[in-house]
């Protein structure tokens, strides 16, 4: 016989963080670990532990992504892994002087969008060597790799090429209004 | 695309006061008190709903799977037909189309929309990191992964594209806080200056801490009827003319560099060296916008439309988005608010209501709440609503809300008029 009307439920020693008894509010905590494959993705990953800058190209419309992807946005057809030129221009700009909350002990951090000739779309990625001041759109720069990889799209990043300090005036076009 | 539906209606709406934390009310209890004022503004009961679209952002928030069936449960509508819609900071919009859809299609007569998001669960940069999860993760989220960093990145295109300044920024900021502080729902009513704005902590350059919209709990709801039912039920329905939804790539680093979708009235000629939308553009805003005024026969929006509720979860994207929505030609966002043409004595009132800037942006109702913001202007009952005839619109027959999902993903646009 099995049945035992004493029984009783372990009690846990934990203890639970309270913060408020009235709304009563208390801590809790989720983490996990995942089991993230890069899928058709992978090549661009492993690339940059050679230091190569993976793009691809659509075998049909031959449109250029420098940011891969294996099929065509504007035709469908697949594309196929080419390796972009490590020299390339700012797009775009910003200096983050706050992030989530992962990214905070980074900040400030800048980001830029990057644009390689011969290539239709753009590809993101991290600035150092430069602050907020110092980059403007069309400055050219040079991408880098880390030694240690750590399966990122961060294992890349840019810094300013030599020379491309900002000229007194003139780097910004501004229409008359 | 031609809209062959049913005609439709909304017929009422409730907001609660959105906040950046309300512990004492969970998101079942909160969109229960503005379903409550909705069904109580029109003397509905619960038999009176046929369905309902539940519309909720983020699973992350609450890390509660399912809030959708809570609230359904909790309001006593179950086992009415009801969906949960996300498609991220255009949420509430999608979900609102969703009801006119139900509606439309003589599936139901009429159909609760319910929105709510409770942000304040998590930290502030906590929750930033579960917004930035709305990015690629493969390749956006680990290198940037803050959205006011990608809208940062945009806004400094469209300057160095269109000449805009951080000052045109700023009054965008001023605008629609001031208009907030004759609306008793919103989260931050201020009166500012262009010099606190820009004084404020940067957060990603040039977006100052009052460039952006803050984090909120919160919960909107309306209702939508087919005609029958709409003028049974009121004698001041709203008509929902046109809805329009654009998508764009998920990432910003795809965005093409091609031609501008023309509006009826804008020609070649007005873009020909502009590469479009590359990434100082919202070509979703845009289709949108197409879409929603053929289905409601606007040629000349700035014109016809007597007021806007649009996306401005950041003062760059309000200025993008007078272009998209042909208020003013792209690249002259700026002028726009610049020469006071979006304030409530302007040519076309934008965000009258403060905008997410200074109600707050509980995701899921947001949108929700820009089409309950628009009911009553249109109805004409602000007064009611916001115990003050401030924001009231002298004779307003025609508005549109505009929801926007990161970086311009998921957009949409809908047309509401008095009818005929």
């Amino acid at each position: 016989m099995t049945i035992n009307p004493d029984a009783k439920m372990d009690e846990s020693q934990n203890g639970t963080e309270v913060y408020s008894t009235d709304p009563l509010i208390v801590k809790s905590t989720y983490s996990i670990d995942y089991i993230h494959s890069y899928a058709q993705d992978s090549e661009f990953f492993r690339a940059l532990g050679k230091k190569k800058l993976m793009g691809s190209r659509c075998k049909k419309c031959h449109y250029g992504f420098a940011t891969p992807r294996s099929h065509c946005m504007m035709c469908g057809a697949e594309t196929e892994w080419v390796e972009l030129p490590t020299k390339g221009k700012i797009h775009s700009y910003t200096t983050c002087y706050f992030g989530s909350e992962v990214f905070l002990p980074q900040t400030p951090f800048n980001l830029v969008l990057v644009e390689f000739e011969g290539f239709d779309s753009l590809f993101m990625a991290r600035l150092i060597g430069a602050e907020q001041d110092d980059m403007y759109v069309g400055m050219p720069i040079v991408a880098r790799f880390k030694r240690l990889q750590s399966f990122s799209p961060t294992d890349v990043y840019f810094v300013p090429a030599k020379g491309s300090e900002k000229k007194p005036a003139g780097n910004v076009k501004k229409k008359k209004r | 695309m031609k809209h062959k539906g049913r005609k439709v209606y909304m017929v009422s709406g409730g907001v609660t006061k959105f906040a950046k934390s309300t512990p004492d009310m969970d998101f079942r209890l909160r969109v229960k008190k503005a379903f409550d004022y909705a069904l109580n503004d029109v003397g509905l009961t619960l038999n009176d709903i046929d369905g309902s679209v539940a519309s909720y952002f983020s699973d992350h928030f609450q890390r509660q799977l399912m809030s959708g069936i809570m609230v359904q449960d909790y309001l006593g509508l179950t086992p009415k037909p009801s969906k949960r819609v996300e498609g991220g900071g255009a949420t509430g919009g999608l979900s609102f189309q969703t009801g006119y859809e139900e509606i439309a299609s003589g599936r139901m007569d009429t159909c609760a929309v319910y929105g709510f998001e409770s942000m304040s669960h998590v930290n502030t940069w906590k929750g930033n990191e579960f917004i930035a999860l709305a990015s690629d993760t493969n390749f956006d989220y680990p290198v940037g992964g803050f959205y006011t960093g990608y809208y940062a990145m945009m806004a400094v295109r469209h300057m160095h594209e269109f000449g805009t300044t951080v000052e045109q920024l700023a009054k965008v900021s001023i605008k629609n806080h001031e208009n907030a502080l004759n609306n008793p729902y919103a989260q931050s009513p201020m009166k500012l200056t262009v010099e606190d704005v820009r004084n404020s902590p940067m957060v990603a350059y040039p977006l100052t801490r009052l460039d952006v919209c803050a984090m909120s709990d919160g919960a909107a709801v309306a209702i939508l009827a087919s005609e029958e039912k709409a003028f049974e039920i009121t004698k001041h329905p709203i008509e929902i003319t046109g809805i329009g939804t654009g998508t764009d790539t998920m990432r910003l680093a795809d965005r093409p560099f091609g031609k501008v979708p023309l509006l009826p009235n804008e020609k070649p000629s007005d873009y020909k060296d502009l590469k479009y939308p590359g990434i100082h553009s919202f070509r979703a805003g845009r289709s949108a916008a197409k879409e929603a005024y053929e289905a409601a026969g606007i040629t000349d929006p700035l014109k016809e439309l007597d007021a806007v509720e649009l996306h401005d979860a950041y003062t760059s994207s309000e200025i993008q988005t007078y272009e998209d929505l042909g208020l003013c030609k792209y690249g002259e966002g700026g002028q726009f608010i610049e020469e006071g043409k979006s304030k409530l004595n302007g040519k076309v009132p934008v965000n009258f209501s403060g905008g997410l800037l200074a109600c707050g942006h509980p995701v899921g109702a947001t949108g929700i709440m820009q089409g309950v913001f628009m009911f009553w202007q249109l109805q004409k009952t602000i007064k009611k609503h916001f115990k003050s005839d401030k924001l009231q619109l002298n004779n307003p027959k025609r508005g549109l809300i505009h929801s926007h999902a990161g970086t311009g993903t998921y957009v949409t646009v809908s047309i509401m008029e008095v009818p005929k």
